[in-house]
């Protein structure tokens, strides 16, 4: 069948089954946005493509699915390089379709052009710049292949415009579908070499206080079941970082919660007193192990990873097995058994005595604000959470109310927390909050977010109105970018720099109403659960509840920067 | 001119086997820059297999450990191959044009220098000489030692090319002399 490049662009997306893009059309990319009409798949227009890249990437989170983007050339892709970095940051599958200018003008500084490959090749898993339409079909099944498969990540395909336009004689081509990828460099171990799976099986049935360090490849190894199986065949508690939450429910008693550099006295202290860490999908990432050199002294590792080059990239393991890791988790458990467990285990309930007087001792605590004053964002996010279906898929951005919310919130399920880890990408929350939305239509979806975060991506506002998918966002608005404040409180001496953003200017409230979205403002403690009732209610359009929060709350627990988890600061003042 | 030696132990040899398609040696380079790693010479070319090119890394281990550098280029798509080839383990090439000064009183001299290396003449003028040597990087590294002596107007060197040195199948057979 003779088709053109174009065509057999939208034809290869829906063969992939894609069922939205989105993205913002442009002159590079125009003639693939004609058969768009055509198409069944839904395209979500987007006020501006960093937010069709942050969507995409929350469509991915919720639904496990890749989530695909597709701007124009230039402009429209330099504003889609940020969701490309945070995707490959936290390993989301991601295929985003740039347009170019036509191949005889590449490289002539033509108008619209920029080297989009060349610009995201250290942030990208794979990219290429397609140069004959007869490529499109294969290049595109590649892309999908290689997002989705050993450790995912973003892939862009750039694609000039003279291989798109049917008007042009260099479009034309035959159609085909490869039944099968040939790329000769890649080959993804997800199964785990048998005698190290033994190794590490050992090791656990020797350790004393043992724990698990659950990461973000539980969750992109869909291993949540595996995980929760592993722990309580050994009876070993569980750490998830920031990356994992909902990796195994908050609320399970082997759950410790978060660790690193806001996380939990409990959760920081077990990884620092343990004899074993059974690191899982995870990377000893400088935000968990605060100063390398005082991490976790006395622990042996175990370290799993789809991704070869983890093990040993931070710390060197005692046991480093490269596969995916539900398969090698499945696997331990099969040695784990044939090896004696549960019974073969040291007796370790003095351990299990310490992690639990942790947990009494230093619970996460703040202080309720008194009548009069500013919100607790504790406190809004204890009631959202308390009055929201447990399943609610929160997405937040990044700073002080991302801790909060990590902290405060009981994830139940996996997926159900959607960040910006890696890459920490301010406005991250309201277009991957859409995007979860869109892949997710039967979860209600609140984006926790920062006023500075909200102010960089809130006309996503206006898509999610005019696409009518009904996502609720709680800003935090404290006036201030309060990570940033907090380290000038505390480490700058309280030299206030460059921080202050005003509680009013914007007025939010009627900015979300100028957005087609339902605008509220709280400010005291009995307001919250009405506002957040009112807000569940609506299911017709997006909903924005500016919360006025005390700028002076600061996120603890917390480690200072560069130093050892032991200096570990549970509150103002104390250590 | 400062001529650092090519053949002391920080460096290793990466033999890396690539798809031949356009950018793959940006994404391999590009690599090297992110990861904070240094090259301390790279040649590249086509192999016998028109899909394959072979691009040959000295690395300075200093840099970085060596493992983390191989495994950051095996997740690239394009890298097909790589082989690490310690010093000892590999047979090793490399080319060199100087033109060094060399007036009538001299050239003499630095001809018969030529001949010691068995080097080539390639370009004689009224007081420069161009000459070319192949040889392995020490050979070159002491043709250049000695070079020195006369003035060398200009020097440029390939990056050696390397592949691994054939096993033997006897230890009789591994006692003959090996033409590197």
């Amino acid at each position: 069948m003779t088709t053109n490049g174009g065509a057999a662009l939208i034809k290869a997306l829906e063969l992939e089954g894609v069922d939205t893009i989105f993205g913002l059309p442009g002159g590079a990319i125009l003639p693939v946005y004609d058969p768009i009409i055509d198409s069944p798949i839904r395209h979500i227009l987007v006020r501006h493509e960093q937010g069709a890249g942050h969507m995409a990437e929350g469509y991915a989170q919720a639904t496990g699915r890749p989530g695909v983007a597709m701007v124009t050339s230039g402009p429209g892709a330099t504003n889609i390089v940020t969701p490309i970095a945070d995707a490959f940051m936290d390993s989301i599958p991601l295929v985003v379709i740039t347009g170019q200018v036509a191949t005889a003008a590449i490289g002539t500084d033509a108008f619209q052009e920029v080297d989009i490959v060349g610009i995201t090749r250290g942030i990208t898993k794979h990219n290429e710049l397609v140069t004959e339409a007869a490529d499109i079909p294969r290049v595109i099944r590649e892309a999908f292949h290689i997002a989705t498969t050993g450790r995912p990540g973003p892939v862009l395909v750039d694609i000039p415009k003279d291989i798109v336009d049917p008007t042009n004689p260099r479009s034309a081509m035959e159609w085909y579908w490869p039944e099968t990828v040939d790329l000769p460099g890649y080959h993804p171990r997800v199964e785990g070499d048998p005698a190290l799976i033994e190794a590490a099986a050992r090791l656990i049935l020797a350790s004393e206080r043992p724990v698990v360090y659950a990461g973000g490849g539980i969750l992109k190894a869909r291993a949540a079941e595996a995980l929760r199986e592993l722990a309580e065949l050994l009876d070993i508690p569980v750490v998830t970082t920031l990356m994992a939450r909902g990796a195994i429910p908050d609320d399970h008693p082997l759950c410790l919660g978060m660790p690193g550099m806001h996380g939990n006295y409990t959760a920081v202290t077990a990884m620092q007193e343990s004899d074993l860490l059974i690191a899982l999908g995870s990377r000893f990432d400088d935000r968990v192990t605060g100063k390398l050199a005082g991490f976790a002294p006395d622990a042996k590792i175990v370290h799993v990873d789809i991704d070869p080059a983890e093990l040993g990239k931070v710390r060197r393991p005692d046991v480093g097995i490269t596969g995916d890791a539900r398969l090698v988790i499945e696997e331990l458990i099969v040695a784990l058994k044939a090896l004696g467990a549960p019974d073969a285990q040291p007796d370790r309930s003095a351990w299990k005595q310490t992690i639990s007087g942790w947990q009494e001792k230093y619970p996460l605590t703040y202080e309720q604000s008194e009548p009069g004053e500013l919100l607790k964002p504790q406190f809004v996010l204890e009631t959202l959470r308390d009055n929201t279906p447990e399943d609610t898929i929160v997405a937040s951005g990044v700073g002080q109310h991302q801790m909060f919310a990590s902290q405060y919130w009981t994830f139940r399920h996996p997926y159900t927390w959607i960040n910006s880890g890696g890459a920490g990408t301010m406005g991250f929350s309201v277009p991957a909050a859409i995007g979860a939305k869109v892949g997710r239509p039967d979860r209600m979806v609140w984006a926790v977010d920062g006023d500075g975060c909200f102010q960089m991506t809130a006309q996503e506002l206006v898509t999610a109105a005019a696409e009518r998918i009904p996502v609720k966002v709680a800003i935090l608005n404290n006036a201030y970018l309060g990570m940033v404040r907090q380290w000038q409180e505390m480490f700058y001496e309280e030299r206030y720099s460059e921080v202050y953003l005003s509680p009013d200017l914007p007025d939010y409230k009627m900015w979300a109403e100028a957005m087609g979205c339902v605008g509220m403002r709280v400010e005291s403690p009995e307001e919250v659960l009405p506002a957040i009732e009112k807000a569940n209610s609506i299911d017709d359009r997006p909903v924005v509840i500016d919360f006025r929060t005390d700028s002076r709350e600061k996120v603890f627990p917390m480690v200072p920067a560069g130093r050892s988890n032991s200096e570990i600061q549970i509150g103002p003042g104390e250590s | 001119m400062n001529l650092t030696p090519s053949t002391t132990k920080r460096h290793h040899i990466l033999s890396v086997l690539v798809e031949n398609k356009p950018g793959v040696l940006a994404r391999v380079s590009g690599l090297f820059a992110r990861r904070g790693y240094n090259i301390f010479s790279l040649a590249v070319a086509p192999t016998d297999d028109d899909r394959l090119s072979r691009i040959t890394v000295v690395v300075d281990v200093e840099s970085a450990p060596l493992e983390q550098i191989v495994k950051q280029l095996d997740k690239l798509i394009n890298v097909v191959r790589i082989d690490e080839l310690a010093p000892g383990d590999a047979v090793e090439r490399e080319l060199l044009l100087a033109t060094v000064s060399a007036p009538a009183d001299a050239r003499g001299q630095v001809i018969e220098l030529v001949g010691v290396f068995e080097g080539r003449v390639l370009s004689v003028g009224y007081d420069e000489i161009t000459v070319s040597l192949e040889g392995s990087p020490r050979k070159l590294d002491d043709f250049t030692e000695l070079l020195g002596n006369y003035g060398v107007v200009a020097l440029q060197r390939t990056g050696r090319v390397a592949l691994p040195r054939i096993r033997r199948r006897s230890a009789e057979l591994s006692a003959l002399p090996d033409a590197s």
